[in-house]
């Protein structure tokens, strides 16, 4: 009887640990939810009065942007982060795909040793020391180079190179292991029907592994966007429409910024929008991120 | 019948594991020959010895000689080349994630065909002799991940002959099939030895004796026994390759 009632008890405490555990974890995750959750409440509701006040088109599709004379038009911004961005991808993406070919079919394993944390360590690079190598080097480049072009050193080329660099860890790290991923059968396949390495690998393995890609390339979007600090370093920061790559550009993230510490009120509120704007380009991103996935998995 | 592959005195080994001892052999054309024996004899391996797969298999090492119609395959051959003669099927159908055609098609553009009106000749003629044509026409533009297994089966025997090969490996081509997708399969094997030489690794005792025309028995890296499949299963000269094929163990 009394053996009984103990292993009763045990058997309750140890159901009580089990539930408190569960609770503990399930609170940890709430914790970036609601993150994102607080975050979300904050910018909008201080963004969207602002949208409101200063009208939909006049906003997103304003060319004119002199908060000294209450015009907050934030299509330059809208376009330069855009140009920065396509730029990043035209230099990035190719780079990219070929290092992560190299790095899962071509490449011998003593060099795989060397290049793999060579990848690893640009993305754990601070982005306030891109932007330095980006003044040192980048931009007194692109200045010798466009002089003929009446070019600046501060520009969407500069910005563009920059950030191609930034994102390359970023799709590597994504489509090198989806490569790898891919079903040994197929490269077999394509070598038993007489194909080279090269051509089993270019013709079977990387369309097999396209999703995976497209992943990659959308994740370098997101971090193209939503980089700051470097892009401010080289960019030239003009809050105008772009006159040629090889002239200066401001970002909505630089846009943001470069104001905020001095701005109040509607100013203030205009800025705060631009976070809106800048966080539905980077929610469309994502959702087709995971879409991508998704579409994976099936 | 002219052999199709002579094998003399071939000795594999992966790193220090001795895979295949002393196989000499010789593969006939224009016939089925069956590769028997328990799982881990080295009939596999043997298999894809004779288009060089093993190759891919680090610490893979083979002496000896292997020829195809005479000449030395591990010797001055271009291993892409060989693959092209000697094609080859997998235990598990392994189509490409892209359309019927593309699959089919893959193999002669691998060898420079470019010409649309040839490619839809032998993506055609290909389908037809693997006989899955009337199963596939319609849908030759989707992908072929969405045919059924022994449909995929077919399409990589199909895959197979579009690049016009003269010997036909396949490697337990209907383990992963349903009796009914196995039949046609093998019904497809002896149609097509007509024109091609086929090797066959099977675990299926009954399937090597309804369709071989050779049985080879395998048993731990040695051939045991070769000879006519009648003579195999009626008359094995070993005793060990008469336990094995009236099942008492394997």
């Amino acid at each position: 009887m009394e053996k009984n009632t103990s292993q009763a008890l045990r058997t309750l405490l140890a159901a009580i640990r089990e539930k408190g555990m569960a609770l503990v974890f399930l609170l940890a995750a709430l914790v970036s939810i609601l993150c994102v959750g607080l975050i979300c409440v904050f910018l909008f509701a201080n963004g969207i009065p602002a949208i409101r006040e200063i009208g939909v088109p006049e906003f997103l599709l304003g060319r004119t942007w002199k908060p000294g004379n209450d015009i907050y038009g934030i299509f330059p911004m809208i376009v330069g982060s855009v140009y920065v961005t396509g730029g990043a991808l035209l230099l990035g993406v190719p780079i990219a795909l070929l290092t992560a070919v190299y790095l899962a079919y071509f490449c011998p394993d003593g060099l795989y040793r060397l290049l793999k944390p060579a990848v690893e360590l640009l993305a754990g690079i601070p982005s306030v020391v891109y932007g330095f190598f980006g003044i040192v080097v980048l931009v007194p480049f692109v200045r010798t180079i466009s002089e003929p072009l009446d070019g600046k050193g501060n520009s969407i080329a500069t910005a563009s190179i920059l950030l191609a660099i930034m994102i390359l860890p970023t799709i590597i790290g994504v489509v090198e292991p989806a490569l790898r991923a891919v079903p040994r059968s197929y490269y077999e396949g394509a070598l038993a029907l007489g194909a080279t390495h090269e051509r089993s690998v270019y013709t079977a393995v990387v369309p097999a592994a396209g999703s995976g890609i497209l992943a990659g390339i959308v994740l370098g979007v997101g971090r193209a966007m939503g980089e700051t600090m470097a892009v401010i370093m080289v960019a030239g920061n003009q809050a105008r429409m772009p006159k040629g790559i090889f002239q200066g550009i401001r970002t909505l993230t630089g846009n943001i910024v470069i104001e905020m510490g001095y701005a109040a009120g509607l100013h203030r509120e205009a800025l705060i929008a631009t976070g809106v704007v800048l966080f539905a380009f980077i929610l469309i991103i994502n959702l087709a991120f995971s879409a991508l996935k998704r579409r994976d998995a099936a | 019948m002219s052999n199709t592959f002579t094998v003399k005195d071939m000795n594999l080994w992966y790193g220090d594991f001795h895979a295949l001892k002393d196989v000499s052999l010789d593969i006939p054309g224009g016939q089925i020959t069956a590769l028997i024996g328990p799982s881990g004899c080295g009939k596999s391996t043997f298999l894809r010895s004779l288009n060089r797969m093993n190759d891919l298999v680090q610490g893979c090492r083979i002496t000896g000689d292997i020829r195809l119609c005479g000449e030395d395959i591990y010797g001055g051959m271009d291993v892409n080349l060989l693959r092209k003669r000697v094609g080859m099927v997998f235990q598990k159908p392994n189509p490409f994630p892209m359309s019927v055609y593309d699959n089919i098609a893959y193999g002669p553009r691998t060898h420079g065909i470019r010409k649309r009106a040839q490619l839809d000749e032998i993506v055609e003629r290909s389908l037809r002799d693997a006989a899955i044509w009337d199963e596939v026409k319609d849908r030759l533009n989707r992908s072929a991940l969405g045919l059924s297994g022994g449909q995929q089966q077919r399409l990589c025997i199909a895959r197979a002959l579009a690049a016009q090969p003269e010997v036909i490996l396949m490697d337990e081509p209907t383990s992963a099939l349903d009796p009914i997708s196995t039949g046609r399969i093998e019904d497809l094997a002896l149609d097509l030895k007509n024109d091609y030489t086929i090797v066959m690794v099977t675990h299926n005792m009954q399937q090597a004796a309804r369709i071989s025309d050779r049985t080879v028995f395998f048993l731990l890296g040695e051939v045991i026994e070769s000879g006519e499949t009648e003579q195999i299963f009626s008359l094995p000269k070993d005793s060990r390759t008469e336990a094995y094929v009236t099942g008492r163990f394997g």
